[in-house]
């Protein structure tokens, strides 16, 4: 177990150098620099030669790599020409709400898939099994940011059920209690819209599974003895069939990373995803290459995350 | 025994009525796919779309769709604009026309490229095993983990000389590993088959051993991948376009033409310019999974409904 786990952790570490080598060229690759925005027209030549010079910009790229790297680990990511601020802080401000729809459409996700696989595992081939079969066929079919817009469309702009845009009411006083209603208010649809797209792989994963382990042998042996038939499913096939899923979190994350950019751009809601958009339109790149490098690791993790979780609840693939 | 002559075999298997040769591959993919009304409706109907748009195609000049019309401003849909007009006066029928078959021509460019490049890493890795086989599925554990859509508008800014043909190498690029990793678990297990055992110590050469004996008997599982990743690759380059990193505003794209909806007064009462598109992506995607689904299922005997 414990081999495994460090194993996975070796794997990991050349993973995020190659990730950083990555981004470093990308940021290489994109037109400007450090001073590109902060320079004045009318400046001498020679003195910003002299200033990039003093910035290292004309060191070799691996030096160059090497400074970057020694920056961002110290937290130091650059500065954001925009908003003329350390990226650090500009992420750490829209960080929170990104983590806050991520964790809302998980947990929708999970609210959603859990009854709907069970219901259809169980009664498989029933008329709402094949309404839930019917969902997932059209979810797995629907690219998010369609589904988003028509969502949006409908309850947003129809209906005016939820709100369009932002991540709070104007106005509305941090720490209040009118201000965490809104916050969740605001974040319903956006996350709702996601979890309706991402639950539909494990609702079809469950589905399968419960069918799979209802012809297991345990499972009729269980039966012979006379156990009720909620005690099979609930203690017997559930508990085979929901470890992996919880395994499987981990690997969201790199799916919820490519949905936040779609759903934060059409819902307007400020977070990195909706960063990440409008500084690359307006050549902002260091902002650019920090949440690339930040959203990298972050899946790299996630997938270590998953793994960890599956050799430990599931000792057939552990590495040898 | 040596004097059997296999026609006669043949035929007096055939007096007896009984189908000597079990179905090829290719049959029982087909044979699902007429037996399963959903995806044979789902097949014909992306036929006709693909003809339709290709035929009416031929007939308009994208230069003239595309060309602003400042008399022609936000029309509503009429007998002249059958779905209206754009913010540059663009007729939005003729873009949509024009998008979808720019789309469904970059999802088959793409679509083939990765599975070339996939296809062939797999059936190398797959094949040959050990060392080979290892360095290449690390390569692939990296590219899988990655946040794809955000390095590929990355990479799509960093191009200095950005155009269409750019567009879909970079797609491809990071496309490719899904079916590198299938293609190979199924090589690994084939190349422990007999006939491959065979044909080695014939003295085969490795790369007719891959391309003549093992890459046939992988045929239906590249079909039905290939099939699903088409759909896949629609859905992400209309995602792009629609973000504003996929085609440029002068080439119309499905994408393009749901980007409109990003203004909120055009989202909320000019339906008519990005609900068709999003509805025609919807359509597309839902019968290209449908017959992807179909396949998949002929592939694994015991889901198979023919």
């Amino acid at each position: 177990m414990w081999k495994t786990i460090v194993r996975r952790i070796f794997v990991m570490i050349p993973q995020i150098f190659f990730l950083s080598l990555l981004v470093f060229l990308l940021a290489k690759a994109m037109p400007g620099d450090a001073l590109t925005g902060s320079i004045d027209p009318n400046i001498d030549p020679a003195a910003i030669e002299a200033q990039r010079e003093r910035l290292g910009l004309n060191n070799p790229w691996f030096i160059q790599y090497w400074d970057w790297i020694k920056n961002a680990v110290t937290g130091d990511l650059g500065q954001s020409f925009r908003f003329k601020m350390p990226v650090t802080q500009l992420i750490g401000e829209r960080m929170m709400n990104t983590v806050w729809l991520s964790v809302a459409t998980l947990i929708l996700t999970y609210v959603i898939a859990v009854p709907l696989g069970i219901i259809s595992g169980r009664y498989n081939d029933t008329w709402s099994d094949r309404l839930i079969t019917g969902y997932t066929y059209l979810g797995f079919a629907a690219p998010l940011f369609i589904f988003a817009l028509l969502m949006l469309w409908v309850f947003g702009f129809q209906l005016g059920w939820f709100p369009t845009e932002g991540s709070v009411a104007p106005g509305s006083a941090a720490g209040t209690f009118a201000y965490a209603m809104s916050k969740i208010y605001h974040l319903l649809l956006p996350s709702l819209s996601m979890a309706l797209i991402t639950t539909v792989s494990t609702v079809q994963y469950l589905r399968s599974e419960i069918i799979d382990t209802k012809q297991k042998d345990f499972v009729l042996t269980a039966r012979a003895k006379g156990a009720s038939e909620s005690r099979i499913y609930n203690r017997h096939i559930l508990r085979n069939s929901l470890l992996p899923i919880a395994a499987f979190f981990g690997y969201e994350i790199t799916g919820l990373i490519g949905g936040t950019v779609f759903i934060e751009n059409i819902f307007s809601y400020p977070g990195m995803g909706q960063l990440f958009i409008s500084s690359i339109s307006i050549r902002d790149f260091s902002v650019v290459t920090s949440l690339v490098l930040l959203f990298g690791i972050a899946s790299i993790v996630g997938a270590l995350l998953s793994d960890m979780i599956l050799s430990a609840v599931d000792p057939r693939i552990r590495i040898k | 025994m040596e004097n059997i002559d296999p026609n006669l075999v043949v035929q007096d298997l055939e007096v007896r009525g009984i189908d000597e040769k079990s179905p090829s591959g290719l049959r029982i993919l087909w044979r699902e796919i007429v037996r399963d009304k959903v995806a044979l409706i789902s097949l014909i109907l992306f036929s006709l779309i693909v003809l339709a748009v290709y035929g009416t195609a031929l007939f308009l000049d994208q230069d003239e769709i595309v060309r602003v019309d400042l008399f022609a401003l936000y029309e509503k849909p009429s007998a002249n604009f059958w779905l209206g007009t754009d913010y540059g006066g663009r007729d939005i029928f003729g873009q949509l026309i024009i998008g979808t078959r720019n789309s469904l021509s970059i999802g088959f460019i793409v679509t083939g490229l990765a599975g070339i490049i996939g296809i062939t890493l797999g059936l190398v890795a797959g094949y040959f095993g050990g060392m080979v086989d290892h360095a290449l599925m690390r390569v692939v554990d990296f590219f899988m983990v990655l946040p794809m859509t955000m390095i590929v508008i990355a990479f799509v800014t960093a191009v200095p000389k950005y155009s269409i043909v750019s567009f879909s190498l970079i797609m491809t690029a990071f496309l490719w590993m899904g079916k590198a990793r299938l293609i190979r678990s199924r090589a690994l297990q084939e190349r422990e088959m007999e006939y491959v055992q065979a044909s080695r110590t014939m003295g085969t050469p490795h790369f007719k051993i891959m391309l003549a004996q093992v890459l046939p008997n992988l045929s239906s599982l590249i079909i039905v991948t290939l099939t699903l990743n088409l759909a896949g690759n629609i859905g992400l380059e209309s995602g792009l376009s629609f973000l504003g990193f996929g085609f440029p505003e002068s080439t119309p794209s499905l994408g393009t033409l749901v980007s409109y909806a990003t203004n909120p007064q055009t989202l909320e009462s000019r339906w008519w310019i990005w609900l068709p598109a999003s509805v025609l992506i919807l359509v597309l995607m839902l019968c290209i999974n449908n017959v992807g689904q179909a396949l998949k299922r002929a592939t694994d005997a015991r889901q198979r409904r023919g």
